[in-house]
């Protein structure tokens, strides 16, 4: 019965229909206005990140210049209070942030796939308890946890924060691959599987996570954008080493010395600006995921009133 | 039934999840916090106080299930330890002055983001490839992409330091004396008009987009499409038909909601410095006050997991699929 109820979202197909189907999606990707400008600006700031060194101009901790320098032609972005360039700090972390956030965001999605695809394959008890676990993390207030962890793990790097962060926000992954692997353990191929003789571990790897790939980017998106957050918010709070570079901690600076009230509008905005738009392309390119493993969603008008046009002539 | 008595077995669970995460982790730490907290008290206490405060820890007994029962036992009888930072200021006093102001703004701020973004839900959703449905995502995107404290500060430079509409920081005028007084309740709602403006724009993006998304999947279901036909009243269809199936998957989708809410109001209080349940947190956190630390986690999960039963709750009651069991595997 259940196969029946669950939408079919995507059907078994083997081996060469599977190239063609990962080139379709990936031909939707690209030609998607939304998704394709999500990529575009996702590349800007991976060229940034990789290339930092070579595009900043000065080191970004050297506090050798000027200090509070409004945006000139040699500080772009200006100068902090102590004579840092802002420009050089927003560069470098790009290059943290990208980091923490993607390996957040793939650590977490690789925790939620243990958890979701073995509980919702196996049901029964470990179905129960491996659910409970879940759920427990997904109702625990997740900054609150992290604040509180933070307590006692002092003054920590951004590295070690995206540790935990991935420790602690792989919740909402296991539950969508939990149910996603719940209808798919339902389908015939995998009784076929199961009586090739495969073991469970391998119908789990090889069986059921290739029939979830576009569930599995979408949450790696999902995932690296809370990271991203999470890491930005505990910097600025300052629970994050404040020599570090990020723009968490940027902003942690920027308001520690009231940027804000001297009108120092150039230290508080690029690197909410530089967070959003990488949140931004992430967002996009979910999206556009959405749209393909739900085609309802996609732009095509509703089945406008023909319903109502034929009752009425 | 079962279904009911499920949801609060799972919150009674959880509850003694969050009080056993709050007991542990202090202890599993290398080194003990506690120690250098006192060692940096040293000199600003008497050894009387210390001596009070260490037993009041359970610091010095090494049976660790008896300082477990010890905390479970001061725990249900409120007996939540003193302040470090405000000595000798009970903790329970402080959280008693603080956690009205976060109901407040957090609660106000999130009924009116569901019930508003709900309702533009329904409405973009109706109108597929208007104006509003074209822009409202995408704007809606990028506010889901910003950090809900940025947008804080920019309200602040803009509204507060700019145009000096609002005032920058705090619960209420200093100047005033609390009670229920015009002036007062003015100057109250004008402090909290930033921070709540800015938890109520984070968080209304997930409740469109989510409510849109739930009514196009209800509006390809063919009762709505056999409703069409018949020649139902279009607001009867969107509202009476539509939504009210639609609208399930939105109270799911809470649990996660209010998760972000609770962590963008911690933020957001602390740019605002507003008096609420979070600044007292992360200023806990900052002075290594750990009996407030562990108050204020504390408060704050078991209120998400109030919030989480209430939502379960009404749940049951607006689905009759879940009270006779026929949806028992869900979720």
């Amino acid at each position: 019965m259940k196969a029946e109820v669950t939408p079919s979202i995507q059907q078994p197909v083997k081996t060469s229909n599977n190239v063609f189907r990962y080139l379709r999606f990936l031909k939707f990707f690209f030609t998607n206005g939304k998704s394709a400008t999500g990529f575009i600006i996702f590349l800007v700031f991976l060229l940034i990140a990789i290339f930092a060194p070579l595009i900043a101009p000065y080191s970004p901790s050297a506090a050798i210049y000027d200090p509070n320098l409004a945006p000139t032609a040699h500080h772009w972005f200006g100068t902090t209070n102590t004579g840092q360039d802002l420009f050089s700090q927003f560069i470098f972390s790009a290059r943290n942030t990208m980091i923490v956030g993607f390996g957040a965001g793939i650590l977490s999605t690789i925790i939620g796939l243990i958890f979701g695809v073995v509980a919702g394959y196996r049901g029964g008890i470990t179905d129960a308890i491996l659910t409970f676990i879940t759920n427990l993390f997904l109702v625990l207030p997740g900054l609150a946890l992290l604040i509180v962890i933070e307590a006692y793990v002092k003054a920590s790097t951004p590295y070690v924060n995206g540790l935990i962060i991935a420790f602690t926000g792989w919740a909402w992954g296991a539950r969508v691959f939990r149910s996603q692997a719940m209808t798919l353990a339902g389908r015939d191929f995998i009784s076929a599987a199961k009586m090739s003789g495969k073991s469970s571990i391998r119908i789990m790897i090889t069986e059921i996570c290739p029939n979830m790939m576009s569930i599995i980017a979408g949450n790696i998106m999902f995932a690296t954008l809370g990271a991203i957050l999470a890491e930005a918010g505990l910097a600025f709070l300052g629970f994050e080493d404040i020599n570090s570079t990020s723009w968490g901690t940027m902003l942690y600076w920027a308001s520690s010395n009231s940027a804000l009230l001297r009108g120092a509008w150039w230290w508080f905005i690029p690197p909410g600006v530089g967070i959003a738009l990488v949140g931004l392309s992430l967002v996009l390119m979910n999206f556009a995921i959405d749209e393909i493993t739900n085609p309802r969603l996609k732009g095509q008008k509703r089945r406008k009133k023909h319903g109502r046009q034929a009752a009425r002539s | 039934m079962r279904y009911v008595i499920n949801r609060f077995g799972f919150f009674v669970l959880s509850l003694w999840a969050a009080i056993t995460i709050n007991f542990i982790l202090p202890r599993l730490m290398p080194g003990n916090p506690a120690d250098a907290m006192f060692a940096k008290f040293q000199g600003q206490l008497t050894p009387a106080a210390i001596d009070a405060m260490k037993k009041a820890y359970g610091i010095g007994q090494s049976n660790l299930w008896q300082q477990y029962m010890d905390y479970l036992h001061g725990l249900f009888t409120f007996n939540w330890g003193l302040s470090f930072m405000q000595y000798p200021t009970p903790v329970s006093d402080i959280i008693k002055s603080s956690v009205p102001w976060t109901l407040g703004l957090v609660g106000i701020s999130t009924l009116i983001s569901v019930f508003l973004g709900t309702t533009l839900g329904v409405y973009i959703s109706w109108k597929r490839k208007g104006l509003l449905d074209n822009t409202l995502p995408i704007v809606s995107m990028i506010f889901q992409a910003m950090p809900y404290f940025w947008m804080a500060l920019l309200f602040v430079f803009i509204f507060g330091f700019k145009l000096e509409w609002f005032p920058l920081s705090h619960g209420y005028d200093p100047s005033l004396t609390p009670g229920w007084n015009g002036s007062f309740l003015y100057s109250m709602l004008s402090h909290a008009f930033l921070p709540g403006l800015t938890l109520l724009l984070g968080s209304l993006s997930g409740w469109i987009v989510g409510m849109r998304n739930n009514m196009i999947n209800t509006l390809g279901e063919d009762y709505v499409t056999f409703a069409e036909a018949k020649g139902v009243r279009t607001s009867r269809l969107m509202f009476s038909y539509a939504a009210r199936n639609a609208i399930l998957p939105q109270l799911t989708s809470f649990a996660i909601a209010i998760g972000n809410v609770v962590s963008g109001s911690i933020l957001t209080e602390q740019v605002f410095s507003y008096p609420g349940i979070g600044n007292q947190l992360t200023s806990a956190v900052t002075s290594q006050d750990f009996p407030m630390i562990q108050a204020s986690f504390l408060l704050i999960a078991i209120s998400v997991l109030v919030a989480n039963l209430i939502v379960d709750l009404l749940y049951s009651r607006l689905d009759p699929r879940i009270r006779t069991g026929g949806l028992s595997h869900e979720g």
